[in-house]
């Protein structure tokens, strides 16, 4: 190797921000062998690793980083496969400067270690020399239902699978995946070589997954409990429906939640001629929103051909979106109106948006959540023309789990309530986490509670023998 | 894969599929919705369910071929496959939770306007079996374009009331005259109306009942992508708040939609969907660089 400063991370690779503003593939290209090695080797593999404590699920990460040194790739992806069933997502989508980086020694007097990068590269190449964690558990006999093929629920069906259940999946739409394949862009997560794989490995845990059934409606909670066998029930259901503002105008025609919008273009690719659902996505775009839901919808609206605006309220620092994805999209050409806030969206005769108009904000003493308080500036109001508005400004817990399971309780925002270290609910044998318990969160979060509810699970199973 | 085990044309554009799919056939109520996808590169699209046979696993669909997919399902006959159907969707019929003896009391005026039809069956259908009054009007634009005729007889007898834009048939004129008829004229009372058809059917209807003071429930089908309450497309206003028809509905209190709000909402696909339509139709012939 050449001499490397061993306070630097060894950049990855990137499409040319021109070049990937027009097209959907993916944006990081990942390390190759020698890149991957040569970051592998900043790492101090620390006696009391503080990395493992910063990730949700606990991934032995110096274990895993030591067989990249070796050169060993199904080494490597065995000591992730013991606590992740999703590395090549996770290496994709987590906001690791958070997490493990957040918490790696080597970040004091320099750049952490890539451990992302790390896991996606082990990931990657298992997946391409055709690497599959095996596990041969002793079969309990027992049957346990997921419901939502999210995170959540292919991590806790992931990890049953592995202590020998029978475990079902429920999925109400007509593909597996849930957020990795409806929400997130192909562009950060491509389906078919990334997500797709992930889901197979699960599959190939002996996990079934049946698409097209609602729980809640097609079935109940109870009824999958009392007539159909199963010993406890996994609820990973998800985020529901979108918020609005409930500002003037945000029925017009043109106006999108970006749960729509990124649905239309992700889960029923609406941006690939051979592909029957339409998106209307038009010359210029106002997305309304911080959020790394709010990058996701303005990257997409930029490559289906727009001009882009990004609306939020505060300033650049209290974005809530990870630092990449808004050094991605300014790199791609995504303009930031930051201290601006809707007051309300125009429309034309026929009910089609013509523009937005905003106001300045300032930012005043600080509010519960710590961020200082947006402000209005009087008499500061302008208009943005435009003929698309994208709202991202999050979702409400859907409701028809919640309200067709008799005893189990929700809170006061409709989330499920569930025990944040074992998940358990109101009702026995019932189980919950990811964001219809906690509300709009991140892909790992929702790793981690699948996790702490397949521990408990078999805990509860195991107690009941 | 969800196997068509019936097809039939019920007019020019309007077809009846009897689908194999027991995730909807075990559980749906009057009321509810569910949704199809022809394929793999297919939308996905809300049907109103139109019967069901919970003992064969069935579900019967009535749809109209408007934009390119319902088109394509057009194709498909007895042995085809839906890639997907998914379902009972919505909630269902408000009467079909109440006290039976409470609704046994009542007498109800269904208003029935083109393909709303099918939607509108299940439902007198259920009345009927729970021994409730009901009067059914169904309008229509021509003879040609009348569905489920025998099958409306069968269950209403002599409490159906047909109606023929141009007089092709039966009586001549919208069904708000016919409410009129039975109401001022032959002094029929009603409890509750329930009108489901075009949107401008709907709103003409409940400006009516409104004016005769008749409680009246309208049916819903905005625009859906998902329709199990994630994407937000299906909102409406009702009674000035935000309401999503694939989970508060699709059936909602008529004198609180605001009709023309949804109606402009229902053209926003309309150049692109035309755009897919005319690919579909004309292939080719049809793309041409700048043309669109």
């Amino acid at each position: 190797m050449a001499d490397i400063d061993v306070k630097v991370r060894i950049p990855v690779r990137e499409q040319d921000p021109k070049e990937r503003a027009k097209n959907f593939d993916e944006v990081c290209l990942g390390y190759n062998e020698e890149e991957a090695t040569a970051e592998s080797l900043r790492c101090l593999n620390c006696k009391k690793p503080f990395c493992v404590e910063g990730c949700p699920v606990g991934i032995n990460i110096p274990g895993f980083i030591e067989k990249i040194k070796e050169h060993d790739i199904a080494g490597a992806s065995a000591v992730i496969a013991a606590d992740s069933a999703l590395p090549a997502v996770c290496g994709r989508v987590c906001p690791q400067e958070s997490q493990c980086e957040g918490k790696c020694v080597r970040g004091k007097m320099g750049d952490p270690v890539s451990i992302g990068k790390l896991e996606r590269y082990v990931a990657d190449r298992a997946r391409e020399d055709g690497i599959r964690p095996s596990f041969a558990p002793e079969k309990k006999n027992k049957k346990v239902a997921v419901i939502g093929s999210g995170p959540a629920g292919l991590t806790c069906a992931g990890d049953l699978a592995k202590k020998g259940y029978d475990v079902t999946i429920f999925e109400a739409l007509h593909k597996a995946g849930g957020v990795l394949v409806y929400g997130i862009p192909e562009f950060r997560l491509p389906k078919e070589k990334v997500v797709q794989p992930e889901i197979d490995n699960v599959k190939a845990l002996g996990v079934e997954i049946k698409t097209d059934y609602i729980v809640g409606k097609s079935l109940t909670v109870d009824e999958l409990l009392d007539d159909m066998g199963f010993d406890a029930v996994f609820i990973g259901s998800g985020a529901g429906l979108p918020m609005f503002m409930g500002i003037p105008g945000e029925q017009a025609l043109g106006v999108y939640s970006a749960n729509e919008f990124l649905t239309r273009n992700n889960l029923m690719k609406a941006y690939r001629e051979d592909h029957d659902t339409p998106i209307n996505c038009g010359k210029k775009t106002v997305v309304v929103g911080g959020g790394n839901v709010a990058m996701d919808a303005a990257r997409t609206a930029l490559r289906l051909g727009s001009e882009v605006h990004v609306v939020y309220r505060r300033s650049e620092k209290e974005l809530p979106a990870r630092a990449e994805e808004v050094h991605h999209a300014k790199e791609e050409g995504i303009i930031f109106d930051l201290l601006t806030n809707p007051k309300e969206i125009l429309a034309d005769e026929e009910g089609n948006v013509t523009g937005i108009r905003v106001i300045k904000m300032e930012l005043g003493e600080p509010d519960e959540s710590g961020r200082r308080r947006p402000v209005e500036i009087e008499g500061s109001e302008y208009e943005i023309e435009c003929d698309t508005v994208i709202m991202a400004l999050g979702t409400s817990p859907n409701p028809l789990i919640s309200s067709t399971t008799k005893g189990l309780d929700v809170n006061r925002k409709k989330c499920i309530v569930a025990d944040e270290e074992t998940g358990a609910t109101s009702r026995e044998g019932v189980f919950a986490g990811g964001d219809a318990v906690t509300g709009a969160a991140t892909v790992i979060l929702a790793m981690g509670a699948g996790k702490n509810a397949a521990k408990s699970i078999d805990e509860y199973l195991m107690s009941k023998n | 894969m969800f196997e068509i085990v019936e097809a039939q044309m019920l007019a020019d554009n309007i077809k009846k599929l009897v689908v194999k799919a027991e995730n909807v056939s075990h559980a749906c109520k009057p009321g509810q919705f569910l949704m199809v996808r022809t394929d793999e590169a297919g939308e996905r699209i809300a049907l109103t369910i139109c019967d069901y046979d919970r003992e064969e696993g069935t579900v019967t669909l009535v749809f109209q071929a408007l934009g390119v997919s319902t088109k394509k399902m057009l194709k498909l006959e007895k042995g085809d496959c839906f890639a997907d159907v998914v379902g009972p969707l919505g909630k269902e019929s408000e009467f079909v939770n109440e006290d039976i003896e409470e609704l046994k009391k009542k007498r109800y005026l269904f208003v029935a306007g083109g393909v709303g039809t099918a939607p509108v069956y299940p439902q007198v259908k259920w009345l009927k079996e729970h021994g409730v009054y009901f009067d059914v009007i169904v309008g229509t634009k021509c003879h040609d374009t009348l569905i489920l005729e025998k099958e409306m007889e069968e269950i209403a007898g002599d409490h159906l009331f047909i109606t023929t834009d141009d007089g092709s048939y039966k009586r001549h004129g919208m069904v708000t005259a016919v409410i009129e008829d039975l109401v001022k004229n032959e002094g029929r009372k009603y409890d509750v109306c329930v009108a489901i058809g075009p949107m401008i059917m709907m709103k003409f209807v409940v400006k009516l009942t409104k004016e005769l003071n008749l409680p009246t429930i309208v049916s819903m089908n905005p625009i859906m992508v998902d329709g199990t309450g994630m994407c937000g497309a299906c909102r409406l206003l009702v009674g000035g708040e935000v309401k999503f028809a694939c989970v508060d509905g699709p059936e909602f209190d008529g004198f609180k939609v605001d009709f023309d709000q949804a109606m402009k909402r229902m053209a926003l696909y309309k150049t692109e969907e035309g755009r897919k339509l005319l690919e579909y139709t004309e292939g080719e012939t049809h793309k041409g660089n700048g043309c669109h």
